[in-house]
């Protein structure tokens, strides 16, 4: 297999290795060092898609990211890719690539009759053509437009990938391997500095590979060369190929994405396949160079259209020629290089140049090397449908707006040069307003907003001296800055040849009665006629324009199309491009994958996990986990084929009549020291401490200043100075910083510190009838009798040898303790209890039979404290101080918090005694009435009673108080559930609190 | 993401700060008398400015102190950052 295209020797590419690939179904193959693009050109393939609103025919456009056509659904390692870019995408072995935005085939697409019914598909298109009637929307527009215009399909399969994030600092980051990015990094890198050179192709050195150039005597490229080695042996200087740094965020911080792996054919097991870099630069140069940007003429987006840049580049970097019978088409010296370059490599280009006659060293060369030069001449229509196959071409009149002479000239390609523009969209991410530089007809950066310096051609200089000057300048004196050393560095001797003027000319006019497409985007299929229509239409802002013929949206941002826009708008309007404008630039520059986003936070390592000490135990015995945050909590412990129902049915009623045990580990804990530490409770929770005794605990509630309950938990007196808090779970993390403020902005005063030990403290309740008599087992030196060691009392004593604290605490409304231990000795201790406990019919139990045993009691939790009541909303109005002040207590006065009607809690339970209450169900008076009905309250939280065997539920309902005996409906719209019910206490079971006293 | 000065800890990334609110609000005293007016200023009345404002985070992820934090709400310049005790002007 012969590759037509490819040239003998000239190219970076490896001809010793071949690497075969299938494009469109296709076996095909390339060299190593070749992208997909080189490697379809070298086989001559050129129409590669079809384009996303008429389905014409496109090719490749560019060589690098400035694509806009070649965007491939790309198969390799095992994984589908859409939308990749076939000129930055290396090939490698094994590598499918198929066509996107055609269907059938690229070659056969029904869509393409959009092209001939072009009518239909003018600016604004979407808004205008399928806006009625509005039900075609679904059923007919909305699956034509998906079906036939998707930009590829993501894949459904799980990514089996590794992706990684990495967080790096450094003295200067240069995005950017050219001219300019070279002296910057190797100036700063010789005054010590820290420095990170990124660059986003495979190969260092920019337009040095591309350029005729020598610089101290050596080519572009062996310059490069040198200078890359050089950074690279430095250890103060990180160098990064394939590593696009696409935004620029706040206070310097930059984000690059590295292809780490994609084009590597085997790979270790754990290396990444693309890394995200954070960086946090002190300095930063933007050496991001300048796109080169088309002319527009007819039919410009035929297969077989180049940017004159990219076609070069084909040949000096691939050895890859885009066409045998070439027409150069510009308005600057810059296409001659690639006219010379054709020359070199035995292909006769002919030269349009829209200036007049025109001498330059560049122009002089090409003139002594006898290539055809046509001046004042330019390209008005290409022909052929799939692939250029001549073109229509024009004398300029001296009003450059009609033609002398018109001919048809044959050729297989056309590279295109309509001079250059910066690659702005760095600076302008980091808050740069831009200015616009009539020399070069395109923005540059203006004043910095933040630490970044754009140097040469993203700056505007076009020279390779000015680039090298400003290059190392800069790198030397911002690193100086920061490393406060200077390195003398001589300016190295440079040959280049000198360009010309360029013609301030961007569009080909149309001759009578020819009215072609003439594309301005190319990836949006943006045409001149779209924009006409816009300002015709009343379309001023160029935000506007954007939005409605979607001029620069597509993935390319418009990169090619950006300044011709601005360029028309301001033609027609008769406005210079300063005045209408840019549109905005923002992060990513290029499309990167989902997966980098992602990093290693995906399953496992979406979260941490927190498992207390007994975490094993719950394993061993069949628990079933509840997430609680970051908490693994056990749920229920399932005994041969129980459902949840029915275990945590079993393990709450075996509290209520025997004892159980749970693991408690997960409440907050926060050890409270300091002589006022009393007065610092005193003013965090609404009831009294001043009194609490050493050895006793309280239960106290506490309130956000607005006067909504924040938490509520027990504390107990650890000893004169010193208290140990509790928390609920959800709030543990809250209730810190929240006290920390108090400490440290408001009352600094007060001698109090706080620090949390919810991981120091392996905690267990044993709750039931029968504790007591298990905890004298566990206990059996110490007197645990009602009268030793009361109700909301609190003990210190050795169990089994570790030291452990006893509190006399219940969430449960049994009679119940808690203990603490070391977190090391919770295993110890809870293996302990499950084997002592045995005789007593001890069982563990879960959060579900945890919920139920409170829930019964009316013991209110996080679904009552919902960030929405007050304590008198949940009956806890018995625990707020008249006397004193608190944190929230001004609040509790409001208006709203007083009336009568004020939402309270209540029991609800079924009237069929049988039907459970949906949690977040709402109640109504009537459950047939119109929409919408008007909502007396919520379901907060619902069981099934084990002490009384039927469902129960906690409500928080208006005028709760008053509803008691009343009926209502309960209804579930999600559940599809409407129950009636009973409002009773909600206090259901033991009203009085009688056990945990007993 | 900004790039904090914590005066205890240094420049650490913000993801390790939890955002507190405005640093000029200044709570009643405990244990006084306030008028409804001032205490609803205080718990619900706060200036959106454009511009600076000096505004309080808390070093969650590293030293746990609140500290101050002189922003431009527009640009998220950081002017200056200090001790909760000490003042910015
Ligand atoms: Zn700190």
């Amino acid at each position: 297999m012969s590759q037509p295209f490819r040239l003998n020797k000239e190219g970076l590419i490896n001809r010793n290795k071949k690497i075969s690939f299938t494009f469109n179904g296709k076996k095909l193959f390339g060299y190593e060092g070749d992208t997909i693009a080189s490697a379809l050109i070298a086989n001559g393939i050129h129409l590669v898609g079809r384009s996303f609103k008429y389905h014409r025919p496109r090719g490749f456009f560019g060589a690098g990211v400035e694509e806009p056509n070649a965007k491939f659904q790309v198969e390799f390692n095992g994984h589908s890719e859409p939308n990749v870019n076939a000129t930055e995408m290396e090939l490698v072995e094994g590598l499918s690539a198929t066509s996107q935005n055609c269907w059938p085939s690229v070659n056969f697409d029904v869509g393409a009759i959009n092209n001939f019914l072009k009518m239909f598909f003018p600016a604004g298109f979407y808004y205008k053509t399928f806006m009625w009637p509005k039900s075609f929307w679904y059923k007919i527009y909305e699956p034509f437009i998906r079906k036939a215009a998707g930009l590829g399909v993501a894949s459904i399969e799980k990514d089996k990938e590794r992706y990684e994030h990495k967080f790096e600092y450094c003295d200067l980051l240069v995005t950017g391997s050219g001219p300019s990015g070279l002296a910057s990094a190797y100036a700063a890198a010789k005054n010590g500095a820290k420095v990170i050179l990124a660059e986003d192709k495979p190969r260092f050195g920019g337009t040095l590979l591309t350029d005729d150039v020598s610089i101290d005597n050596l080519s572009g490229k062996d310059w490069a060369e040198k200078i890359i080695t050089e950074l690279k042996s430095m250890p103060n200087v990180t160098v990064k190929n394939r590593s696009q740094v696409f935004g620029y965020y706040d206070h310097n911080m930059l984000v690059m994405f590295e292809r780490v792996s994609d084009h590597l054919e085997k790979k270790s097991k754990f290396t990444p396949r693309q890394r995200l870099w954070y960086i946090r630069a002190k300095e930063t140069i933007l050496s991001t160079g300048s796109i080169e940007r088309p002319i527009v003429f007819g039919n410009n987006d035929t297969p077989g259209i180049f940017l004159s840049a990219a076609a070069k580049e084909y040949m000096k970097v691939y050895g890859v020629l885009v066409g045998k019978k070439p027409l150069i088409f510009t308005n600057n010296d810059s296409a001659y290089e690639t006219a010379l370059e054709f020359k070199k490599n035995n292909v006769e280009p002919i030269i349009l140049d829209t200036r007049e006659e025109h001498s330059s060293e560049l122009v002089d060369e090409a003139k002594s090397k006898g290539i055809d030069i046509r001046f004042s001449h330019g390209v008005i229509v290409a022909n052929g449908y799939k692939k250029v196959k001549s073109a229509k071409i024009g004398k300029l009149n001296k009003d450059k707006n009609s033609f002398e002479k018109i001919e048809t000239i044959d050729c297989d390609c056309i590279c295109v040069s309509g001079f250059w523009t910066p690659s702005v969209h760095l600076a302008s991410q980091s808050g740069n307003k831009l200015k616009y530089e009539e020399k070069i007809d395109a923005f540059i950066p203006d004043k910095k907003k933040q630490h970044e310096t754009s140097v040469g051609a993203a700056n505007g200089s076009f020279t390779l001296e000015e680039s090298l000057k400003h290059g190392f300048e800069n790198g030397s004196n911002l690193s100086a800055k920061i490393t406060e050393t200077k390195t003398e560095i001589s300016i190295p001797n440079v040959n280049e040849k000198k360009y010309g003027a360029h013609d301030k000319f961007w569009c080909m006019p149309l001759p009578k009665n020819e009215n072609p497409k003439r594309f301005v985007d190319f990836q949006n299929d943006v045409s001149v006629s779209d924009i006409e229509i816009a300002l015709r239409e009343g379309y001023r802002s160029i935000e506007h324009v954007k939005r409605y013929t979607t001029l620069g949206m597509a993935t390319d941002q418009g990169r090619t199309s950006n300044l011709n826009g601005l360029q028309l708008v301001s033609n027609i309007e008769n406005k210079i491009v300063p005045e209408v404008g840019h549109t905005t630039f923002r992060p990513p520059f290029t499309p990167i994958t989902i997966g980098t986003i992602v990093g290693r936070e995906v399953g496992m390592e979406y979260m941490p996990t927190r498992k207390t000490p007994m975490h094993e135990w719950h394993e061993k015995n069949n628990a079933v986990f509840v997430d609680a945050g970051a908490w693994k909590r056990p749920r229920y412990y399932k005994q041969g084929s129980e459902n949840l129902f029915e275990a945590s049915k079993r393990e709450a009623k075996n509290v209520r009549e025997n004892v159980g045990i749970c693991d408690v580990t997960t409440l907050g804990k926060i050890d409270i020291k300091g002589p006022d530490a009393a007065e610092f409770l005193n003013r965090v929770y609404t009831n009294a401490w001043m009194k609490l005794p050493v050895g006793k605990a309280r239960y106290g509630l506490m309130l956000r200043e607005d006067g909504i309950v924040m938490d509520d938990g027990t504390t107990t007196r650890i000893s004169e100075n010193h208290y140990h808090m509790t928390t609920t779970t959800a709030q543990a993390a809250n209730v810190l910083s929240h006290l920390e403020y108090y400490l440290q902005i408001v009352w600094p005063e007060l001698n109090v510190n706080v620090v949390s030990t919810t991981e120091q403290w392996a905690g267990a309740a044993i709750a039931g009838p029968k504790s007591r008599d298990m905890l004298s087992k566990l206990y059996p030196d110490l007197d645990v009798s009602n009268d030793a060691l009361p109700f909301m009392g609190y003990k210190e004593a050795e169990f089994f040898g570790v030291p452990s604290r006893i509190f006399r605490i219940s969430f449960s409304g049994e009679l119940a303790y808690e203990i603490n231990v070391k977190s090391d000795h919770g295993m110890f201790m809870w293996e302990k209890m499950m084997e002592v406990g045995k005789e007593f019919g001890n069982q563990p139990y879960g959060t579900e039979a945890l919920s139920t045993l409170r829930i019964e009691m009316g013991h209110v939790a996080g679904p009552e404290l919902d960030g929405r009541t007050i304590p008198s909303d949940v009956s806890l109005n018995g625990l707020v101080s008249k006397k004193k002040d608190f944190i929230g207590k001004n609040s509790l006065g409001r208006e709203a918090f007083n009336v009568e009607s004020r939402q309270k809690i209540v029991g609800l339970i079924p009237i069929d005694r049988k039907s459970s209450i949906p949690e977040g169900s709402h109640i109504v008076q009537d459950q047939n009435a119109k929409l919408p009905n008007p909502k007396l309250g919520h379901v907060s939280s619902s069981c099934w009673s084990v002490e009384n065997n039927n469902p129960f539920s906690l409500a928080i309902m208006k005028d709760g108080k008053n509803m008691i005996g009343k009926k209502f409906f309960a209804v579930s719209p999600l559940k599809n559930k409407s129950i009636e019910v009973e409002v009773i206490s909600s206090h259901y079971v033991d009203p009085e609190g009688k056990r945990v006293r007993s | 993401m900004l790039y904090i000065k914590c005066p205890y800890c240094g420049l650490r990334a913000q993801k390790e700060f939890s955002y507190g609110g405005d640093a000029t609000v200044k709570r009643p005293n405990i244990n006084e008398e306030v008028s409804r007016e001032d205490w609803d200023n205080f718990v619900y009345m706060r200036k959106s400015p454009r511009g600076k404002h000096i505004e309080l985070w808390q070093h969650i992820a590293g030293c746990r102190q609140w500290i101050k934090v002189q922003r431009d709400t527009a640009t998220h310049e950081i002017f200056q950052t200090a001790k909760v005790t000490e003042e910015i002007r």
